[in-house]
């Protein structure tokens, strides 16, 4: 006796948190089963092997039904198909774009383009995800990028509108979407160390301030369509930076710049005299990243430039993390006296956020 | 009456893609009723049309209103080619003809293809404007109510039940007509799909009209079957039960709202009888149906089989003479009648009542269950206008029912159902009700035949009087166990009951029920014709004998003595035959202990066999044991005690009958050992004995925390939450082998049963405790080796705390009930539905000033849980509705900020909820309600909006790409409700009682990668009310009514 068909439809679309947890971590039907066995959840309710088996194909089932739906999250609030309680609309949607950490550190500013999608398969071997969680994840991804490439107003705003997300998870995804526009690296070995917390605080940071939205609500030249409002950089700012060099080109200003920060700094940092020895390597460095941003080659050397220019040095000679916040601080405070420099604006803007950035990178 | 139709099409949405180029639709509408056709304008380029088209009015006799769906159907604009149907949406106008229930149907339809299934929503208003006429010859029977609740809806009370209504209509099926060859299989399901909702809706006309005849002005109890016969033809047939209803006039602010339908009667003061005293009882002569009642009732019926035309093969030649035999027996019975008007002729021939709820004091005495079968051939049907042939097949069954009932000294059936089961050209029509006598002041006159003595009866007794023997106890037709009532002491009851009918609602139960099952599978050789129908009929009495055997012995297994809801389902195939027999069986207290199962072998001086025989008989009474303590069933000595202390009489009657016991050789004793002969005796002096011990034993207990009944409610539960979760599960299984053996085929199918019951628990665990009410198991055998099970139920969840305490004041009940006095008489009923009522809500009215003591502490709390969980139910996270809001912002086209969203957001949750009343005013999608139940736990139905009766096609020839079988018919079951959802939203409701589906046919042909699924639902459009908000309204405004509530209710 087999059983040809074997089907149960609630009025109430009935989800298992646990079963969609195994869904959507892709396993098949059969490791399913296995894994809630192992569950001891047999013991826990006394039914069988088979009871398991036709519950999970009839889950299964389901969530691939819902599948369809969940790829435009607005669609499962007004479909008439499935009734399913608010909350648990919003369980589904959460979930299915929840995704692993390791997994979106494996993608992270690369292209979200069919070439990445064929290295998924090393990525499920390295990573340890199946490969058709990677797939889900990636086409995540990718989807929620296509929608609002093109979108004006806020880029978090935008994702949120579209994917019904939750506040939090709009703001990964936007950070995604940020570096996948831009292309960071963040694969290089010395990036290791760090997480997708970290990429996403600084995708923040420049996305509140250093895309064209974060001028204000009306762009400067109203006609302009080239640039979207949060995915690029604003092109004018970067343009612009170029400006900054002079406070490494000029000496004057590098040894007047020095010793303000210096006279202020004395006696308070643990690694003063590391910091004097290294104060014109550190800031030529953090200037000359500036200034090498109209590239977009560079524009993705980012982050290897910010940890190999700043944090590297710093951590070899064991600065610690309140020091290097006092020390940028005082940086970028220090400028302000500088009276043969013109850019303040500029300078803040572009220290304010690199600030931010960099005592989020300052870790190990 | 015409009437003048209003369409207009407002909106689409979630289209699909029709031109793969531009990844767009063109879509336009054609609004289509009787041969009347309009078009909106082609809106360019978009998957969410908005056509705002201006009102189509269609000008119509309604008789075609109430025949004609009306017909939208979405396409693709083509310029150089014919323009692509993206789907159908059908709506039954009918709710619309009749005064108190929606006055326009407006909401999103889902779009409905037969191949593709639902690919998008439409935006539909439609209204209807009748102008008075008054043509005594009119077709037409707009204005009579149907339901498909068996018991008297909720919100009105029964003025008059005049009796049973049934018409048929035939048709050629459009799947064999010739054209079907050469038309798409998209046409022909459309054509058959349309053909089927012309004749539900002429069938509903010709009922309504009987229903007009008898001066009824509603009919209760609807039940709307098809037969498909394949070549020979469609037949689509109704019987229901007319009435006329009254509408209470303030429902909502006086009538606390009960648990159970006919509980509801209780508080309507004009149903109620207000003396105890007088009462009708039928003094002749008579006896109970159990056990070789059925199988007698089976050897009349058995004759019924007809060979027509030897040779020929045609059952059409002999149908004539044999109607024309019929029409004479009716005739003569007419005249001794003394010749009544013609138009109440059918009344008179079958007094039945497709109820299974009745309003206190009609029913009287049930007799026990009376079915009968018959076997028929099927031929064409020639002339479609002139059905007669299934006509009289039908009246010689209903005539069997009727004549059996009499046998029991009942003069009418109440819940009555009829069916069939076809296999090529073999046909098993079914029958099957209860005997019982009703209370003829309830019914029209004329409707209970004359014949009936009738006399005045002091001190009814309360929750046993059904119970008492309406049957001569010298004059039984076969032997059965007669003793006093234990519960007055007075009448005679039966050992065991059968009904087909739901618990009566003042009967007294002790412990809680379960849900009973008898299977059954018999192979038969494969044959043609008559043949084949001889052969079906040979096995059908043993298979009644046996099924019947079955319930029996599971039954005094759970140790329990009556069986309600009774259903016995006898599927034919072709090389087999199926019997699933469904019930809930309960402890009456009324009735005596039933004794136990004793074990008896035929070879004895085998001392391994006596061993084998003597362990046996411990699992047998061991299980029994545990059964008595799983069910609470703890009878004996407790109502002893109680019975004795307060009548002096009864007491010293009952104590004569416990000491003749010992002693006395009569039968009427019943007696707790197995020794005696009263216990059931299974003689194992074979394989197949063996078998059905073994199966008896092997059904395992639901888990705990689960219950499970097939009638409404579960005696012994009535604490429910407003939490409930309707489904409906279907399997199908390949039998292996091919030599299978009846044994094999019954584990196989026992096996299958048990195991679709054990997901059942599995998958609504996270519901405990909770029961399963209404179990509803259909089996098909729809190929030669495949057995299709289908489940629809609903899960209802309780409070296990109140359980306690109802048992408690159970107890305390059943101490009151030895003062079986007036007052006992109004208590119980409220105390049966305490639960549910709000204190202040009770009639000032009723002085229950000994039952207020016992009470006060029960209602407040159960009314504090209540509360608890409607506001859990409502309950949402709050960023879920942030998301909503912004859902709603980005459809207005407008991508605002996220300060405004943010801002709203605190407001739109306070006013949610606030706004919680109607369950649907949250979401864009409003939740809609589907039970099998006449009744919505924790909530108070306030208006009944109309019959919905949907037939659904699914075909599809990418089986595979569809996830198979399974999922195939997945999506299609998930579609059909969503599509009854829909409309019952659009009609202004958020409810579906009494959900039945009717037919689940289901054919495949992998090899082909086709499959293709029928599916046929009905159920009743309700508007209800959270019994927690009912609360709030009738403080804040005591004259409120339904109608604030129903307007809030509309939905998007």
């Amino acid at each position: 006796m087999t059983s040809e068909l074997d089907i149960f439809v609630g009025n109430t679309t009935l989800i298992d948190e646990d079963v969609y947890r195994l869904w959507l971590d892709g396993y098949s039907v059969n490791d399913a089963v296995a894994l809630r066995v192992r569950s001891g959840i047999l013991e826990q309710t006394g039914a069988t092997a088979g009871v398991l088996q036709s519950d999970t194909m009839d889950h299964y089932r389901t969530f691939h039904m819902l599948e369809r739906l969940l790829h435009a999250p607005p669609k499962l609030l007004h479909q008439l198909i499935f009734q399913i309680p608010p909350s648990r609309q919003a369980l589904l949607i959460e979930r299915y774009y929840t995704f692993d950490e390791a997994f979106v550190r494996e993608v992270l500013g690369k292209k979200l383009s069919k070439g990445t999608k064929k290295d998924l398969d090393d990525i499920s071997t390295k990573t340890g995800i199946t490969l058709k969680s990677c797939r889900r994840q990636f086409d995540n991804f990718k989807r929620v990028f296509k929608v609002v490439e093109e979108m004006r107003g806020s880029l978090v705003d935008n994702i949120q509108q579209h994917f019904l997300l939750s506040d939090r998870l709009a703001r990964d995804y936007a950070a995604i979407v940020f570096f996948a526009n831009n292309r960071f690296e963040t694969g290089k070995k010395k990036l290791q160390y760090l997480s997708f917390g970290d990429f996403a605080f600084c995708a923040e940071l420049m996305i509140q301030n250093w895309t064209l939205g974060a001028v204000g609500e009306a762009p400067t030249d109203p006609d302009s369509q080239m640039d979207d409002m949060d995915v690029d950089l604003d092109k004018e700012f970067l343009q612009d930076l170029k400006e900054l060099k002079v406070l490494v080109a000029d000496k004057d200003l590098l040894d007047l710049h020095k010793s303000l920060v210096c006279t202020v700094l004395r006696g308070k940092l643990s690694v003063f005299s590391e910091m004097e020895t290294n104060f014109k390597n550190l800031s030529r460095g953090l200037v000359n990243v500036a200034a090498k941003l109209t590239h977009n080659k560079d524009v993705r050397d980012l982050f290897v430039d910010l940890v190999e220019k700043f944090v590297e040095p710093c951590r070899s000679d064991h600065w610690p993390l309140s020091d290097v916040r006092l020390f940028l601080t005082q940086y970028s405070v220090s400028v302000h006296s500088l009276d043969g420099f013109r850019h303040q604006v500029l300078w803040d803007r572009y220290m304010g956020t690199l600030r931010g950035c960099l005592l989020r990178l300052y870790h190990d | 009456m015409p009437g003048k139709l209003k369409v207009k099409i407002v909106a689409g949405r979630h289209l699909p893609v029709m031109d793969r180029a531009s990844d767009l639709t063109d879509a336009f509408v054609e609004v289509k009723f009787g041969n009347t056709t309009f078009k909106t304008d082609v809106y360019l380029k978009s998957l969410n049309p908005q056509w705002n088209s201006e009102w189509f009015k269609f000008e119509v006799d309604d008789e075609d209103l109430q025949d004609e769906p009306l017909q939208i159907t979405v396409l693709d604009h083509d310029t150089y080619s014919a323009n692509d149907a993206i789907g159908k949406v059908y709506i039954d106008i009918d709710p619309l003809l009749y005064s108190e229930a929606a006055t326009v149907i407006s909401g999103w339809f889902p779009i409905y293809d037969t191949i593709h299934g639902i690919r998008g929503e439409i935006n539909v208003v439609v209204k209807v404007d009748l102008f008075n006429d008054l043509n005594r010859f009119r077709q037409s029977s707009c204005g009579v109510k149907f339901f498909c609740t068996t018991s008297i809806p909720k919100c009105y009370r029964a003025v008059v039940i005049h009796g049973f209504v049934e018409e048929l209509v035939v048709n050629e099926d459009p799947e064999y007509q010739w054209i079907d060859r050469i038309r798409t299989p998209r046409a022909s399901n459309e054509a058959r799909q349309r053909l089927i909702s012309l004749m539900s809706g002429e069938l509903q006309r010709k009922i309504g009209l009987k229903v007009l005849e008898m001066r009824g002005n509603a009919v209760v109890g609807y039940l709307q079957c098809f037969d498909l016969e394949g070549e020979s033809g469609l037949v689509v047939r109704a019987i229901g039960t007319a009435c006329t209803l009254d509408k209470l006039s303030s429902p909502a602010a006086f009538l606390p709202a009960c648990n159970s339908p006919s509980k509801e009667m209780k508080e309507s003061p004009l149903v109620h009888p207000p003396s105890h005293g007088c009462r009708s009882t039928h003094n002749s002569p008579i006896h109970t149906a159990t056990g070789s009642r059925l199988t007698q009732n089976f050897s009349v019926s058995v004759p019924t089989l007809i060979y027509t035309g030897t040779g020929s093969g045609s059952a059409g030649k002999e149908g004539g003479p044999l109607k024309a035999l019929l029409r004479q027996q009716t005739q003569s019975a007419l005249e001794q009648r003394g010749g009544s008007p013609h138009r109440f002729c059918r009344r008179r021939e079958f007094p039945f009542l497709t109820l299974t709820a009745f309003p206190p004091g009609l029913l009287v005495h049930v007799g026990g269950v009376v079915s009968a079968r018959s076997v028929k051939l099927l031929d064409r049907i020639h002339n479609p206008d002139e059905p007669e042939t299934r006509d009289a097949w039908w009246a010689e069954i209903r005539q069997e029912i009727k004549s059996h009932a009499k046998a029991l000294g009942c003069h009418a059936v109440v819940g009555y159902s009829e069916s069939t089961s076809i296999c090529e050209e073999v046909c098993i029509l079914s029958a099957s009700g209860t005997a019982a006598v009703l209370n003829p002041r309830f019914l029209q006159e004329g409707t209970v035949e004359g014949s009936l003595e009738q006399r005045i009866e002091e001190n009814l007794p309360v929750g046993c009087g059904f119970c008492h023997i309406p049957y001569d106890e010298l004059n039984m037709p076969f032997p059965a166990h007669l003793t006093y009532c234990y519960n007055c002491r007075k009448q005679k009851v039966p050992d065991v009951l059968f009904t087909t009918i739901d618990l009566p609602t003042d009967a007294v139960v002790v412990g809680k029920g379960c849900l009973i099952q008898a299977r059954l599978c018999r192979l038969k050789k494969k044959a043609q014709a008559e043949a084949n129908a001889t052969a079906i009929s040979n096995l059908l009495p043993f298979m009644e004998y046996e099924v019947h055997t079955q319930l029996m012995n599971k039954l005094k297994l759970k140790g329990m003595n009556a069986l309600f809801g009774l259903r016995i389902q006898i599927t034919v195939g072709e090389n087999m035959l199926m019997g699933l027999a469904s019930a809930t069986g309960v402890y009456l207290a009324a009735l005596p202990t039933p004794g136990g199962i004793q074990i008896a072998g035929k070879t004895p001086n085998d001392g391994s066999y006596e061993q084998h025989i003597s362990h046996m008989q411990k699992k047998i009474n061991d299980t029994i044991a545990k059964n008595k303590e799983l069910y609470e069933i703890n009878p004996p000595e407790v109502s002893e005690e109680i019975i004795g202390s307060p009548i002096p009489e009864p007491r010293q009657r009952s104590r004569l009958l416990r000491s003749q016991s010992e002693s006395s050789d009569e039968v009427t004793e019943l007696d707790l050992s197995h020794g005696k002969k009263d216990a059931f005796v299974l003689e194992i002096d074979d394989a197949d004995a063996m078998e059905d011990v073994h199966s008896l034993l092997t059904d395992v207990p639901p888990p705990s925390g689960f219950y499970s009944c097939n009638t409404e409610i579960m005696p012994g539960i009535n604490n429910w939450t407003s939490e409930i979760q309707m489904f409906t599960s279907v399997r199908v299984v390949r039998l292996s082998s091919l030599n299978l053996t009846n044994q094999a085929l019954n584990k196989n199918f026992n096996g299958l049963c048990e195991n679709l019951l054990k997901s059942l628990y599995f998958k609504l665990r996270s519901m405990t405790p909770c029961c399963l009410c209404h179990v509803n198991f259909t089996v098909s055998l729809p190929e030669d080796e495949l057995i299709q099970v289908t489940v629809t139920a609903v899960a209802i969840t309780f409070d296990k705390n109140q359980a306690l305490q109802t048992t408690k004041a159970h107890a305390e009940k059943s101490l009151q009930r030895a003062s079986a006095d007036n007052e006992e008489m109004l208590q119980f009923p409220l105390e049966l539905c305490s639960d549910s009522l709000p204190s202040h809500a009770f009639p000032a009215a009723k002085e229950h000033l000994e039952s207020a003591s016992s009470n006060s502490g029960t209602p407040a709390a159960q009314r504090a849980t209540s509360v608890d969980y409607s506001s859990f139910a409502d309950r949402c996270s709050s960023w879920i509705e942030l998301i909503k809001l912004k859902a709603q912002t980005i459809r207005r086209g407008s991508i605002k900020t996220t300060v405004t969203v943010e801002k709203a957001s605190p407001m739109g949750d306070g006013n949610f909820r606030n706004r919680s009343a109607p369950p649907c005013a949250s979401s864009t999608v409003g939740v809609v309600k589907m039970t099998p139940l006449s009744f919505i736990p924790g909530a108070k139905i306030t208006k009944y909006l109309g019959i919905i009766n949907m037939f659904f096609i699914r075909e599809t020839t990418s089986l595979r790409e569809e996830g198979g079988v399974s999922g195939f018919l997945h999506a299609f079951i998930a579609e059909v409700f969503a599509m009854v959802r829909a409309h019952v939203a659009a009609l202004g409701g958020n409810a579906v009682v009494s959900y039945i589906m009717k037919q689940c046919v289901f054919m495949e042909n992998p090899s082909k990668n086709q499959a293709q699924c029928l599916i046929n639902v009905s159920g009743d459009a309700v508007v209800f009310v959270r019994e927690s908000d009912l609360e709030v309204m009738s403080a804040q405004q005591p004259a409120v009514n339904c109608q604030p509530s129903c307007t809030g209710e509309v939905t998007t």
